[in-house]
């Protein structure tokens, strides 16, 4: 049988999409393994080990129970928004996986296997969608009709518009750097000199890197900025009034954005899935090693990530919310922007 | 390809412009004007103006749609009351929206052949860079009228400071 060339096209990138969003659904669901292992070491304590071998089988376990809970839905809520805020908050976490290339460019049949879509807006792209998952929480608060959940997305609310700016400041440097906005360019672009040649250490974006770590926390709602759901004064914050799997989607939602978060910054940040080690290590002349040995790296990458995200969960405290707003808007949001015209200076003078 | 996306998100950018009057609840109304906004982004894109869609998702459904929805919450908006409008409008708005519809499918209709003749291959298969090209209109043809209106907002932006501002 012979395929048309939208044919193959079709085929292969619904070949793709299934496979990326298991494995980003499984990572998810280990990603949840590993901070409860991690967390349970730092703390001193073994963490989740009676179901499988070492707890490997505890996810499973977790997504039977939520599966199996009773669905309850507040007589007073807004049932249509109740029922989308969730679906919403869960769809804009897996769509920015789409634009991320998670491997070297390899093409077979004339499509690139290693990235879902190849988009010349891919950084755009990935914003405008974290823009959107806010409409996820803000409205599972309102609708729940409860005043803890209200309080809790008003404040996940105006986080997330806060740290937007400057988390969209921080990103300018690595685009004035590489010229483009396609993330295939930005990756090209730190690939030469391996580390040497990252955003990082060689393009002396640290200062960005930090104000993007920073940002990325308060985005995801995570430790030490989680207070959309500080459990000690709000319940469980915005999702206080869910249940079984839709309080499951929020959870993976959270645990895929900080995946996302994590590939972000391994693409504009660490060379994504360049070597490190630049030409020091000889190219495998094999063409199987070296299609996965860029994978291996850009996932090294993503796991460093999620255990700094970890570790920082189990060392910081909280935020209190005016110390929150003020550092965003007060300390990140000018040294961005300082960041700014210290790169374009550079650029300016070198170019 | 084009059409197929051009009918199916104009329907929907319709159909969320109707909701949007038709809702009774402000939240509802914010949320069709999102769905408005996100179709015209899409449109956008199909047309080769992919920055820009990119900037109408970011701004207007990201960031300005939320604060609506945000000072929705925050104000907890109840159901609106709907009432038979005033008969000034029936009389003034009923000739003047049909007035608007002629004047606009006229000027439409004479002009088609302009408006069908734009080139957007150039565009579309990525030869001409969106974004360069709007950075060359906007900080070299048109740097002073830019630089003025980002003053203006900045003025604005103060103002509404210091009228929000508590008397001590």
């Amino acid at each position: 049988m012979h395929l048309s060339d939208f044919q193959t096209f079709l085929l292969l990138s619904i070949l793709k999409i299934v496979v990326v969003l298991v494995i980003t659904l499984t990572a998810v669901a280990y990603t949840v393994l590993l901070e409860r292992k991690v967390l349970g070491r730092m703390q001193n304590r073994w963490g989740p080990s009676r179901v499988g071998p070492f707890g490997l089988l505890q996810p499973l376990a977790d997504g039977i129970k939520l599966f199996l809970k009773e669905d309850l839905t507040p007589l007073a809520a807004e049932k249509p928004l109740f029922l989308a805020a969730p679906v919403i908050a869960l769809t804009c976490a897996l769509i920015s996986i789409a634009v991320v290339p998670f491997g070297a460019v390899t093409k077979i049949a004339g499509v690139d296997m290693f990235a879902i879509a190849d988009v010349n807006i891919g950084l755009l792209v990935i914003l405008g969608i974290t823009s959107i998952g806010v409409y996820g929480i803000a409205l599972s608060g309102w609708s729940s009709n409860n005043k803890f959940a209200l309080l809790g997305s008003l404040r996940a609310t105006s986080q997330v518009i806060s740290y937007e700016l400057a988390l969209g400041l921080s990103l300018v440097g690595v685009v004035l750097r590489s010229g483009s906005l396609r993330l295939r360019d930005i990756v090209a672009v730190q690939s030469t000199h391996g580390l040497l040649s990252w955003n990082l250490f060689g393009g002396f974006q640290f200062v960005a890197f930090f104000i993007y770590l920073m940002a990325a926390y308060a985005e995801t709602n995570r430790a030490p900025f989680d207070l959309p759901e500080a459990e000690s004064e709000l319940v469980a914050g915005y999702h206080t009034e869910y249940s079984s799997m839709k309080f499951a989607m929020f959870f993976m939602a959270e645990y895929a954005n900080m995946i996302t978060v994590a590939c972000v910054a391994t693409l504009l940040f660490l060379g994504g899935p360049s070597s490190p080690f630049g030409s020091l290590l000889p190219t495998p002349s094999n063409s199987i090693l070296a299609a996965v040995l860029p994978i291996f790296w850009f996932v090294l990458k993503v796991f460093a990530f999620l255990m700094l995200y970890i570790w920082v969960r189990a060392t910081l405290p909280r935020f209190r919310y005016d110390q929150l707003m003020s550092f965003g808007w007060k300390f990140l949001l000018p040294v961005a922007m300082l960041n700014i015209i210290a790169t374009s200076l550079v650029l300016a003078l070198r170019g | 390809m084009q059409l197929a996306l051009f009918i199916i998100f104009g329907l929907l950018a319709v159909a969320g412009a109707i909701n949007f009057l038709l809702q009774r609840h402000p939240i509802n109304s914010a949320l069709s004007l999102v769905v408005v906004m996100m179709s015209l982004a899409v449109l956008y894109w199909s047309l080769g103006a992919e920055f820009l869609a990119a900037a109408q998702v970011i701004v207007y459904s990201g960031a300005i749609m939320v604060l609506f929805v945000f000072v929705v919450m925050l104000l907890n908006a109840g159901e609106e009351e709907r009432t038979h409008g005033s008969r000034a409008a029936y009389f003034a708005g009923v000739p003047g929206a049909t007035a608007i519809f002629c004047l606009l499918s006229f000027v439409f209709l004479t002009n088609s052949k302009a408006f069908g003749s734009t080139d957007l291959t150039s565009h579309l298969t990525h030869t001409v860079n969106n974004i360069a090209e709007i950075s060359q209109v906007l900080f070299k043809d048109l740097l002073l009228p830019f630089e003025v209106t980002s003053i203006l907002i900045l003025v604005a932006i103060l103002g509404a400071v210091v009228l929000a501002r508590k008397e001590q």
